[in-house]
This record gives structure tokens, sequence and C-alpha cells, in this order.
């Protein structure tokens, strides 16, 4: 239960730990962030990197600020950061909500945002909350800045676009209209644990119909991901039951659900279909 | 460098020059190298708690922090919670509501709820629940607790 041993690097400036990246990254480098995913998988050496790169030495990474209409969400910006809203609006109400959900409150005081979009964990709260809501990953390296947009980021499960010698310097998100209703519901089978699968939902309401309506399953597939089969089952439907109802069976059929120790996929196609509907009465709320 | 490096810590006001690789978790450098046993180690993969320590203030399990990163931070943990010959009120609290039986969650428990209540001293009881859900305790079936810890809150809220 002890980590193998590893070379490690504290650069202070975003400039230093991106020139130890180009270094070292090719050679089995990681960027050590909160490190609340990446120590425990090295103290089960399931993860033996050669060389860690500590990024929390570096105070601009620890910025959040609204800009542009999106929320911009430095690397070093901690789970705990978003106990209360961080923003007038939506936006601040949901990832206040979220964050509830994360782990426990010591690991959210060390575990970052941006932290979990690297790592990519099926399961990840926040992982849900950029693919629905379709946030931007600001991916650095010496060679330049490339910006991900987070359908094109998540590549499967523990696997994401990032190259070796990148590093997520920031995650934006866009910031919610003020009338957007928003829901979000996980089910796991202890406070603090995985989710088994959970839902992200937001829609508008105009003239008394669904607009913009958007649904995000995440914890059932390798990668979490909006489902447009059941958005359009949502789209121009009055806010009710049976409309949540239709989304939700038309999310259970979408979906290609993990099978694993915890969960059949028969059982976890039942569970969309309950986190998505319940998601939704949420909203609606 | 996966060799050896010179690091102070400084744990309850007290520095602790030590020699460790990068490696060494701050939980196995507050035991092993500063010889401040109080700090529990379970899991070691930061599931249980028992490890829990303040850092500037914070609770973090100490078993996913390395000492390296420690360097230079405020580090608290159950031997400097009271002060000589005396018992923290968390401590007194344990023991009035039976919080303990065999007590190798206890320290873990203790620094959790005095990093939690140095922030939050008018804590909801919804909130204070999920905050000791973040440990494991395997004899009490956490009521007493529960219990102990909110007994202590009241006790230390300051007067208004």
């Amino acid at each position: 239960m002890k980590p193998a041993p590893f070379t490690y690097h504290a650069p202070t400036t975003v400039d230093a730990a991106l020139a130890v990246l180009a270094e070292v990254g090719p050679q089995d480098g990681r960027v050590l962030a909160g490190g609340q995913s990446l120590l425990p998988t090295m103290a089960f050496r399931l993860a033996r990197p050669a060389h860690l790169v500590d990024i929390n030495g570096i105070a601009a990474l620890s910025d959040m600020r609204n800009e542009a209409g999106e929320l911009a969400i430095g690397a070093c910006v901690r789970h705990a950061a978003f106990h209360r809203p961080v923003s007038d609006g939506p936006l601040g109400k949901l990832l206040s909500a979220v964050v509830r959900h994360i782990a426990h409150y010591p690991i959210r005081v060390r575990g970052t945002f941006c932290g979990s979009l690297a790592h990519a964990d099926p399961a990840s709260e926040w992982a849900l909350v950029a693919a629905t809501l379709g946030a931007t990953v600001v991916a650095r390296s010496r060679n330049g800045t490339r910006k991900i947009a987070s359908d094109r980021y998540f590549k499967g499960p523990l696997m994401t676009d990032l190259k070796s010698d990148e590093l997520l310097a920031e995650a934006r998100l866009p910031l919610l209209p003020g009338d957007t209703r928003l829901g979000f519901y996980e089910f796991s089978r202890r406070a603090g644990d995985y989710a088994i699968a959970m839902s992200l939902a937001t829609f508008r309401v105009r003239d008394g119909r669904i607009v913009e309506p958007r649904i995000g399953v995440g914890g059932a597939e390798g990668v979490p991901r909006r489902i447009l089969a059941a958005e359009q089952a949502l789209a121009g439907q009055t806010p009710t039951e049976n409309a949540f109802g239709g989304a939700a069976d038309a999310a259970a059929a979408a979906v290609d659900p993990m099978e694993d120790a915890q969960a059949s996929a028969g059982y976890r196609r039942d569970l969309v279909r309950t986190v998505v509907h319940r998601a939704l009465r949420q909203a609606a709320l | 460098m996966t060799a050896k490096s010179d690091l102070t810590l400084t744990v309850n006001g007290e520095r602790h020059a030590i020699r460790v690789e990068p490696r060494r978790t701050l939980a196995d450098a507050l035991r092993e190298d500063c010889g401040l046993t109080g700090t529990h180690l379970g899991c070691e993969h930061g599931v249980c708690g028992a490890c829990t320590v303040l850092v500037d203030g914070e609770p973090v399990r100490s078993c996913l922090m390395f000492a390296v990163q420690a360097a230079g931070k405020d580090i608290r943990t159950v031997e400097g919670l009271a002060p000589r010959g005396s018992l923290h009120p968390l401590q007194q609290a344990f023991i009035d509501h039976h919080g303990l039986q065999c007590g190798f969650c206890t320290p873990g428990f203790l620094m959790l709820a005095a990093g939690v209540l140095a922030g939050q001293p008018d804590i909801s009881d919804d909130e204070l629940l999920d905050v000791l859900s973040s440990n494991l305790c395997r004899c009490t079936g956490y009521e007493n607790i529960v219990k102990a810890v909110r007994a202590a809150a009241d006790k230390m809220r300051p007067a208004r």
C-alpha cells in the first residue's frame, strides 16, 4: 500500500510546468493536482508514474472568474470552492447542488474540478456537468493552447483527448440564462460513493413548452454524454409527468450500459430511466 | 528526485526536520519520521478517514497527500488538540456520549470534527451528518459519534 518511487517536480509557474511536462510527459510523467484519485491508484500500484509534476504551487491556477459569458475554472480550484454558489444565477446553484455528491468533505478540500475532468472516471459528477452543459477544456503545452469541446474531449473510461505533454489549465462552463430549470439526480449505494447512474437535466419553458432541453447521463456508460433521443422526446412538450416519463424511456432505450461487479447492464438501464425521470421532475419544481 | 530530500514539517506548532522520499505520504511521515503515532492509518487509500489531520485548518486525508506537499503548512494532529493535562471539548464529549469503543477511528473523527466546527460553528444537523459520513467506525454505529459532536459543537459555540 505504498506508492512506487517517482521523481518529483514542483514548478511554481505555468511556463515552468509546461517545460517540465514537455520533457517528462512522454516518459510516463503525470500531473499531480488534488491527487484524490491518483494517490489511491498509486497506493494500489495500479499507477506507477515515473514522474509527478505537482501544480499545487502555481498560484495562477487557483483562479476562478466569470468571463465572456463563461465561468473559467483554473486547474487548482478545489471541489470545496463550490460548496457555496460561485456565481449568481442557475450555474452557481447547480454546481453547489452537485458538489455534495462528490466523495466526502476532506476529499473535496483537496480534489479539483479540472483534475476530475483529466481523470475522466465514468462516474465523475463534474465530467457529467461538463458533457451536459458543453464545457470547453483549455489544454496548454509548450507548443501552444488548444480549446477542446467536451464532446470531443472524453474518449472512454479514464481516457481523454489530452496529450502527455499537455496541462489541463482551465475548464470553461457556459453561464446559464436566468430562467434555466435544473435537475440533478444520482444513485449510489452509500453516501459519497461512486454513481452507478446519474443524470443532469436542464431546459427552459417558452409559452408553456419546453425549449433547449439538455439531458446528460453519467456513470452508466464509459463516457458521460447528452442523450439526444431523450432531448428530442422532450423538446416542444409541456413540462408534465407524461413528457418526463417519455424522455426517461427514450434515454433508457438509447444507452449502452456498462456491466461490472456493482450492477448488470439491465439494472443500469432501469436506473437510467429512473435518474433521468427524477432529474427532470426536480427541474420542473 | 526519487532521492530523499530534507524538509521541515510544522506539526502542532513544532518544527520537525525530516529526510524522506517524495513518495512518503504525510501520514507515514507523521508516524514514522515525526514519531506522532496518534494519527492512525486504516485503509491507506482514502476511504476510511482514520488518518484525517488538519492542513492549514482544513481536514484532509493524510494518506492522500505526500509529506513534501505539506512542507511550510500548518499541520494539526490529535496530539495537538488539547493542552497538556486537559481535554478538548470534542474529546470530553466522545467520552461522555460513548463516541468510541476500540478508539482506532477516533483521532480521525476528532480532527474532522475540529476542522469543520472551526469553520462552521453553527453547522446544521443535516450538514453535520453529511460531514461525519466521511469517516468509518466499525464499533459505535455512528449514533453516539453524532451525539458527541453535536454536544461539543453546542459547548464550543462562542456565547453571544
